[in-house]
């Protein structure tokens, strides 16, 4: 029998190795933007679980929300990331310091 | 062990190792590739919680579409992504610890106590005539009716957003422009050259020094 | 009666506002016609007004004449309130003012200021007689600035001369100190007695000393209302009636014209405190611990600057110096409860030393503006009317028995004898004492100036000659009252009951009704005074001064070079300037100094305002700091927050 606990640590595991996934990939922004769409995933995974667990189809709504949000926002980002290279002629976030006090 | 659970088992254990390696390989073609299997086990265990409809969607819009792009803008932006993974052995114990620290709250949040089967436990499975995509859209087009709305314009200014980050104008068009073309002085155009009409040739056998430019105009 | 009084307190500011105002164009002659026509005016009915009170009894009246301001339940009014005591202040203004008014023809007859100084002294009636008239505080105190104003003009009247200016500013600095304390007195007489009418007030007195109100100034320190109400009321009589500390203004105040000397520094206004505190006995009377302040002050003004008269060399500086003493018996008498006694001897001395001033002027003019008494000597012969009228005017201040000056001072004594409350030894010492140092300064001056061998440069003594009839005649019209007018008026004023309800005394406190009792005439009480210690002190004085400056004039200097010590604090005034400048002037100057470079210069600019903005800068330059602009960076500030507000979530 599959318990919620079960879903919740997968989950969680999925979400903590994304954490470690941003702080060591620190200059890759593919990267970053990949563990960002596994965060988002281990999320989306803790919303389908609940609502299987509590009946309750609103957590789907969520997911589905979610999923649009993502797209949107893997597009942008991936655009941004394009007009980047441009600029800049690399992806390394080490370069990104305009916003440097 | 039913069956179910062994399913979910492998497939949690492959889908955590697949997300291990997006983070850690080298290369960054093969990171997105492994994010495509993370997907695809976490499709499966959503088809294990009864979401068919997002498992499926998962697979085909993300997969489909989103990693495609991903794949695709990595493969055509020219990275050195060896350079990219500098300092990669120093920031891994303290990612490490990091991710354990979040990971420690999490369990100590998500134990058994508070979401064990004795206090959830898991409903019966929904007959074969359950449609999971007819419940979902039941509810989505009546109560989530606007959120729904606004999610379709989200992706409507999301599309408009990276067209015009990305679009730079037509790169090799031909036109006319008016006023460079008003703008046009003379002597951009046209070099007056004063010279003799015939220089008198030397009894000297060697060839006169003369601008190679004069001769050419 | 309305009318009489307004004419008595306005025609001297109408003189004195076409006087100052048009003074060039009237010319001399005019300027003091009528400036004398208008203060004459202001007498006659003034006298008018005394001979009714005197004769035919009148009950004291008040008047509204105009309502100045009404704010919130407090309403400024220009009112008059005119009883007996009001009615002698009058006189006695009125009247020395008018025989000022005369002697000046002569003495100021060539000064490019004449008509100025006219209209300033007519301007000084008009106060003066606004502050005795005044129904309530807020006029008293107008009054009270305002002769304080005319004072500063007419002490600083000669404004080329540096030393008029600055004895003018520190006449008005003193008082300013005075002033502070009676304002806060005022405000005081506000905050308990929600009024500042006078008959509201002295009304409310009773009622308030049985509660008993206090001023709480810390927890376990608190003051009782009517005794922080006259120490601050008599603090601005200090200033006015320079007593000690705040006399020093008065010896430099001879800087100014010797008119004003005799009218504003001798007989009428440096009286206004005294005036002021017998119009305050009902106050007063309720405050055992501010009668005591008053009666030391008294005692040690009175006997202090007595013994500096001794060694003054200047002619108007010993009568300056006597005219502190003198107000310091009365200041004496106030503390004892002998209201009337101090009132009287006010009356009587406002004749004597109006005369003994106005005398030392007449001097000054036959010598040429020479006030140094060691190149005078021998003038007897040359001015006989000066010498005469000097003689009854300093005859009159030692207490010589028939003499106006002795029914009131020896009244002083009297009740200083009988009064047994607290300080009563050092208070009768300091008055017998003083006859004793009275007769000694006025004596020496006498037989300084008019006897002996003349020491009057060659030059002068050609000319000299007694002065004018405008001169000589005031001196005589003084010289009268200076001589009689005891004989009429030691009865009711002083046992009798001619001050009515003007000034209350509390049975307790009634000194001088004990000696009411042993009172039978003008003529037995003069004579009972040859029998008294107070006399024979008189006449050792009179003895002491011959032998040193008649007999053996060598012999001063001798003691003084023995007494060398005592002889220095006296030349030097006890150091009071000195001290005023060293601790009070370079002390407030210090700091100043030290409150503008700390306090201002370090706290408000340094900390306040270029800290503000330095410590701005300072805390936008670290956080500058914390923007890298590297965006793993701001992940990293994000998980963990994030890990922080998961963990307070679970250890809550």
């Amino acid at each position: 029998m599959i318990t919620l606990t079960d879903y919740l640590i997968v989950g969680a595991l999925l979400f903590s190795i994304s954490v470690a996934g941003i702080i060591i990939n620190r200059k890759n922004v593919i990267t970053l933007l990949m563990c960002i769409e596994l965060m988002l995933l281990a999320v989306n995974t803790n919303f389908i679980a609940f609502s299987r667990y509590l009946d309750d189809s609103a957590g789907q709504i969520f997911v589905f929300f979610i999923l649009t949000v993502a797209a949107a926002e893997a597009a942008i980002g991936l655009a941004i990331l394009v007009v980047m290279f441009r600029s800049l002629g690399s992806i390394d976030v080490a370069e990104l310091d305009e916003l440097r006090g | 062990m039913p069956v179910e659970k062994l399913i979910f088992y492998a497939f949690a254990a492959l889908m955590l190792f697949a997300a291990v390696r997006v983070i850690s390989v080298r290369n960054s073609v093969q990171a997105v590739l492994f994010l495509v299997l993370t997907f695809f086990c976490a499709a499966v265990l959503w088809m294990l919680a009864e979401a068919e409809f997002l498992a499926i969607t998962l697979v085909l819009v993300y997969v489909g579409a989103v990693m495609v792009l991903f794949l695709f803008v990595v493969m055509m932006l020219d990275v050195d992504y060896a350079a990219m993974r500098e300092g990669f052995a120093r920031l891994l114990p303290f990612g490490i610890i990091v991710s354990l620290m979040f990971f420690g709250v999490l369990f100590y949040i998500l134990r058994d106590r508070f979401f064990g089967p004795e206090n959830l436990p898991p409903p019966p499975p929904h007959g074969a005539d359950y449609s999971n995509v007819e419940a979902l859209g039941e509810v989505l087009y009546t109560e989530y009716f606007y959120p729904f709305e606004i999610a379709a314009v989200l992706l409507l200014v999301a599309m408009v957003a990276a067209i015009s980050l990305t679009f730079r104008g037509r790169q090799q068009r031909k036109g006319q422009q008016v006023s460079r073309q008003l703008q046009a002085q003379k002597s951009d155009r046209l070099k007056i050259v004063t010279m003799a009409s015939e220089s008198p040739r030397k009894a000297t056998p060697e060839p006169a020094p003369t601008d190679p430019e004069e001769g050419q105009s | 009666m309305l009318n009489a009084y307004l004419a008595i307190a306005f025609t001297p500011l109408l003189g004195a506002l076409i006087t100052g105002l048009g003074g060039h164009r009237l010319g001399k002659r005019w300027s003091h016609r009528l400036c004398i026509g208008a203060v004459a005016i202001s007498f006659l009915v003034s006298a008018w007004v005394f001979v009714r009170f005197y004769f035919q009894g009148y009950e004291a009246e008040q008047f509204t004449v105009y309502t100045w301001g009404t704010v919130g339940n407090l309403t400024l009014q220009v009112g008059f309130l005119v009883d007996e005591l009001t009615s002698l202040m009058m006189m006695v203004v009125t009247f020395v003012s008018l025989m000022v008014h005369i002697y000046t023809i002569g003495y100021m007859r060539e000064d490019p200021g004449y008509s100025r100084f006219f209209a300033y002294i007519a301007l000084f009636t008009f106060a003066m007689l606004m502050l005795v008239m005044a129904n309530n505080f807020l006029q008293l105190f107008f009054g009270w600035e305002a002769v304080g104003l005319v004072s500063y003009l007419l002490i600083g009247f000669w404004y080329k001369r540096e030393t008029a200016i600055r004895a003018n500013l520190k006449a008005f600095l003193v008082n300013r100190v005075g002033d502070f304390g009676f304002l806060l007195g005022i405000a005081g007489v506000f905050y308990w007695f929600g009024s500042l009418d006078y008959l509201d007030v002295f009304g409310a007195v009773p009622e308030l000393a049985a509660t008993a109100p206090a001023l709480q100034v810390t927890d376990n320190w608190q003051w009782p209302a009517l005794t922080f109400i006259c120490i601050c009321l008599f603090i601005g009589a200090m200033g006015k009636s320079a007593q000690v500390p705040l006399h020093v203004w008065l010896p430099d105040s001879m800087e100014g014209p010797t008119p004003i000397s005799a009218l504003i520094h001798a007989a009428t206004m440096v009286t206004a405190g005294v005036f002021m505190v017998a119009r305050m006995s009902p106050i007063f009377e309720y405050s055992e611990t501010a009668l005591a302040f008053v009666l030391v002050i008294g005692s040690i003004t009175a006997l202090s600057m007595g013994l500096v008269g001794i060694v003054q060399q200047d002619i108007k500086r010993v009568v300056a110096y006597s005219t502190l003493s003198q107000l310091g018996y009365m200041v004496v008498a106030l503390g004892v409860s002998a209201y009337s006694a101090a009132i009287f001897h006010l009356f009587t001395h406002a004749f004597f030393k109006a005369l003994l001033f106005l005398g030392a002027g007449a001097v000054i003019i036959a010598l040429h503006h020479e006030q140094d008494i060691r190149k005078m000597g021998g003038l007897r012969k040359a001015l006989p009317i000066t010498y005469f009228t000097f003689l009854i005017g300093t005859l009159a201040l030692v207490g010589t028995p028939l003499f106006a000056g002795f029914y009131s001072k020896d009244a002083i004594i009297a009740a200083v004898g009988t009064y047994d409350g607290p300080a009563a030894a050092l208070a009768e010492f300091c008055v017998l004492a003083g006859v004793f140092v009275t007769a000694l300064y006025s004596f020496r001056l006498l037989f300084v100036v008019f006897h002996g061998k003349s020491r009057v440069e060659e030059e002068t003594r050609a000319h000299l000659r007694e002065p004018a009839s405008v001169v000589w005649m005031p001196l005589v019209l003084l010289a009268i009252p200076s001589l009689m007018i005891g004989w009429w008026l030691t009865g009711p004023l002083l046992f009798g009951e001619f001050f009515g309800n003007a000034i209350k005394v509390l049975p307790a406190h009634d000194n001088l009704r004990e000696l009411a009792g042993e009172y039978h005439g003008a003529m037995s009480f003069a004579l009972h005074g040859l029998l008294t210690p107070v006399f024979w002190l008189m006449v050792a004085g009179l003895v002491v001064a011959w032998i040193f400056y008649s007999w053996r004039p060598a012999w001063p200097a001798r003691v003084a070079a023995m007494l060398a010590w005592p002889h220095r604090l006296l030349i030097n005034k006890y150091y009071a300037d000195q001290f005023n400048q060293k601790v009070m002037a370079d002390g407030s100057v210090g700091l100043g100094r030290r409150l503008w470079q700390f306090g201002d210069g370090k706290l408000i600019d340094g900390m306040v305002v270029h800290g503000l903005a330095g410590g701005v800068a300072w805390l936008a330059g670290t956080m500058r700091r914390l923007q890298t602009g590297y965006l793993y960076h701001y992940a990293f500030v994000m998980m963990g927050g994030l890990l922080l507000l998961l963990g307070w979530l679970l250890l809550r």
